[in-house]
């Protein structure tokens, strides 16, 4: 039996939902990163899976993917860098705490 | 052959003035010469200029300075008799009052500047008897203006010097909106403002007495005619030497000028001769009165000034327009001599009251004689030059038929010969009023030789237009016009009534004969001619004092409305600021959450509206 491209999209749209409670909600600098990592994956299997299903003879949506891919990895170390600099000035990653730009 | 010299005479001056303005200040005493220098080669060659005219040169060298269009600004040097006169006596009381400023200035700390000034007046008083246009004459008059000012206001650490220049510019400046818009009219009407075009053009009566008239208000703010004189009284406050040449001799001269340049244009509406003539008779006469009250001996020169020029005035409005230029001439020399005299006492003895003064005659016989002369002169006694001259202008009220103003220039005359010599008796006769005279001596050579070629030229100047010399000055002046014959009821008159004016004025002041106060010093009359007829408080009252509130409530319009609605603005912004800040929670998660709103509403927005399936 063939998957339909709706089953992909739905697990994509639930991974991204769950990717954005946790950028809303999560306290924790680094939880957050890893949700955004959640949430560029579920673009990358919606890329994946529209490739695959609308132009199946050619791969830019895979390329897509892997080029999300390399730019998460460098966003995550940029992020986890500044992380760590904010972990060494408050001590603390609750980013509840990080608010000095407040009026 | 063309004149190519006389652009000279005008740019020397602006050269020695330039030069002062960037030296003045290394140069200090040294910088009189320099300018001195420059006043001579132009009295060289205005003197050339005369010999020329007189000659049978009449020439006018014309630049074009801008154009615009088909309006085309020229710039000239007319030389003509009444031009060629003017620069001559321009010339040679300026130099002379630069020779006397030598010793009258010694030791002042902005001597270069005071010679700058000097030197760019002398250049816009000439520039301004050259014009052969009105924008010329219009540009020169508000240089002379504007140099006047700063000499006034020379020692503007005084702040009634300061005051007083900038009434003196103010004042002038009514009469000077006048005078522009009789330029506005003349344009509008005539398309040009070159005198010579305009003067053969043909203009209906009433608008050319409209335009003479508004030309005029121009001559009585410069000429401090009434009721426009307020200002010159004032204007004593400069510089002694710079009262000689500016506000005697020549630039308040130059109202008298303009009117004698024009009259022409003035002939042509015949209203506006009489009205000339009304507010010189009134100007004449007011000034004498006041002039016999005045304690100070500038501030009685100074109203003689300007009922003297209200004579000019009177004799150009009664149709005697060689009078009036003879009588202007004539009055430079003898003005300007009693007003360096005056310099000259005040020098010595450091003080302008005359009841401080006395005696002088013992200490300053160089003075005291040439200010006799001049005093003579100005009383008009024959032969001394006044006498000619004013004679000239009573003579034409008499001949013309202005009764009334005949009179009332005969009464005149009467108290200038009173309040002349009542001067000259307090000063140079009796004794000293005040011990701290002891000191006073006579003024050094650079003052005194002055004064002695003043005094020589207002002895013999009015000789030139006399009937000895079959009125010389009045053909040359205005050739064609035939010279009155001598009046002997007028001439008498004259005579008497100046005779009278001396007798009454040493009864009062050379003897004890007459008592202390004729009338008394509550009297009404004395009350309202001593507080010179309430005309500074009747403007105080009637113009300044409004335009104060006036100020005042634009102020508080500025500052309520203006301010109001400009703050109003600024307020509202940052009240806006401020509510808007507090969507800056600092909370990371609050600003994803904004985006994660704005990025629906961008969806649904796009749906919605652009049709994006």
């Amino acid at each position: 039996m063939v998957i339909p491209l709706s089953w992909y999209l739905i697990v994509s749209a639930i991974l991204f939902g769950i990717g954005l409670i946790g950028v809303l909600l999560r306290q924790n600098a680094v939880t957050i990163l890893f949700s955004v990592e959640i949430m560029l994956n579920a673009a990358n299997i919606n890329l994946v899976a529209f490739s695959r299903y609308v132009t199946p003879s050619v791969i830019s949506g895979q390329m897509f993917a892997l080029f999300v891919m390399a730019i998460a990895a460098s966003e995550v170390a940029v992020g986890l860098a500044i992380v760590l600099t904010i972990y060494r000035n408050v001590q603390s990653v609750d980013i509840d705490r990080i608010n000095i730009f407040k009026w | 052959m063309l004149a190519y010299y006389l652009p000279l005479i005008v740019l020397v001056p602006i050269l020695s003035f330039i030069t002062l303005v960037i030296f003045g200040k290394r140069w200090g005493g040294k910088s009189a010469y320099v300018s001195i220098a420059a006043v001579l080669i132009s009295l060289g060659l205005s003197i050339k200029a005369l010999i020329d005219v007189l000659g049978g040169l009449s020439t006018k060298v014309l630049f074009t300075w801008a154009s615009i269009g088909s309006f085309h600004i020229t710039f000239g040097f007319l030389l003509d008799p009444l031009s060629a006169m003017m620069l001559v006596v321009v010339t040679l009381v300026s130099a002379l009052v630069q020779i006397f400023s030598m010793g009258y200035m010694h030791g002042d700390k902005r001597y270069g500047w005071f010679y700058a000034c000097l030197s760019m007046f002398t250049a816009s008083m000439l520039l301004l008897v050259f014009a052969p246009n009105y924008v010329q004459m219009y540009m020169a008059w508000e240089g002379v203006g504007v140099f006047s000012y700063l000499l006034i206001g020379f020692w503007f650490e005084k702040r009634s010097a300061s005051q007083a220049a900038k009434k003196a510019f103010m004042v002038t400046r009514v009469g000077d909106l006048g005078f522009a818009i009789a330029l506005i009219l003349l344009y509008v009407h005539a398309g040009t403002l070159d005198m010579g075009k305009l003067f053969a053009m043909h203009f209906a009566p009433a608008l050319a007495a409209t335009i003479s008239i508004l030309m005029f208000f121009g001559a009585v703010g410069k000429s401090a005619q009434f009721p426009l004189h307020v200002w010159l009284p004032d204007a004593m406050e400069g510089p002694t030497p710079v009262s000689a040449l500016i506000h005697a001799a020549t630039m308040v001269a130059a109202g008298v000028y303009l009117v004698a340049r024009s009259y022409p244009l003035f002939e042509k509406g015949p209203a506006s001769l009489e009205f000339v003539a009304v507010i010189g008779t009134i100007t004449a006469f007011m000034a004498a009165t006041i002039a016999l009250t005045a304690t100070d001996i500038k501030k009685v020169l100074a109203y003689s000034t300007i009922s003297q020029l209200g004579y000019m005035m009177m004799g150009l409005g009664v149709g005697a327009f060689a009078a009036g230029a003879f009588h202007l001439f004539t009055h430079a020399f003898f003005k300007a001599l009693l007003f360096l005299g005056a310099g000259s006492v005040i020098h010595a003895v450091h003080s302008q009251e005359i009841f401080e003064m006395g005696g002088l005659w013992k200490k300053m016989k160089i003075t005291s004689i040439t200010f006799i002369i001049g005093g003579l002169a100005l009383a008009g006694v024959p032969p001394f030059a006044g006498f000619w001259s004013k004679d000239e202008i009573l003579l034409g009220a008499y001949t013309s038929g202005h009764t009334v103003i005949f009179w009332i220039g005969i009464l005149t005359a009467l108290l200038t010969a009173f309040y002349t010599f009542r001067l000259i008796f307090v000063v140079f006769f009796g004794q000293p009023r005040a011990d701290h005279h002891g000191h006073a001596h006579e003024s050094p050579a650079v003052m005194s030789i002055p004064l002695l070629i003043l005094g020589f030229f207002a002895l013999t100047a009015g000789l030139l237009g006399s009937p000895f010399m079959h009125n010389a000055f009045q053909g040359f002046i205005a050739p064609g016009h035939e010279a009155e014959a001598i009046n002997p009821l007028v001439m008498g008159l004259s005579v008497a009534v100046a005779l009278i004016g001396i007798t009454a004025a040493w009864l009062k002041y050379g003897t004890q004969l007459l008592p202390e106060n004729i009338i008394g010093k509550n009297n009404p009359v004395y009350k309202l001619v001593a507080n010179k007829y309430y005309m500074d408080e009747l403007y105080q009252y009637v113009l300044i004092t409004p335009t104060h509130v006036l100020a005042r409530f634009v102020l508080k319009f500025d500052q309520i409305v203006v301010d109001g609605i400009v703050n109003g603005v600024a307020k509202a912004t940052a009240a806006f600021g401020s509510g808007m800040k507090r969507l800056q929670t600092g909370y990371v998660q609050n600003y994803a959450l904004f985006m994660l709103v704005g990025l629906i509403i961008l969806i649904i927005w796009s749906f919605r509206f652009l049709g994006i399936h």
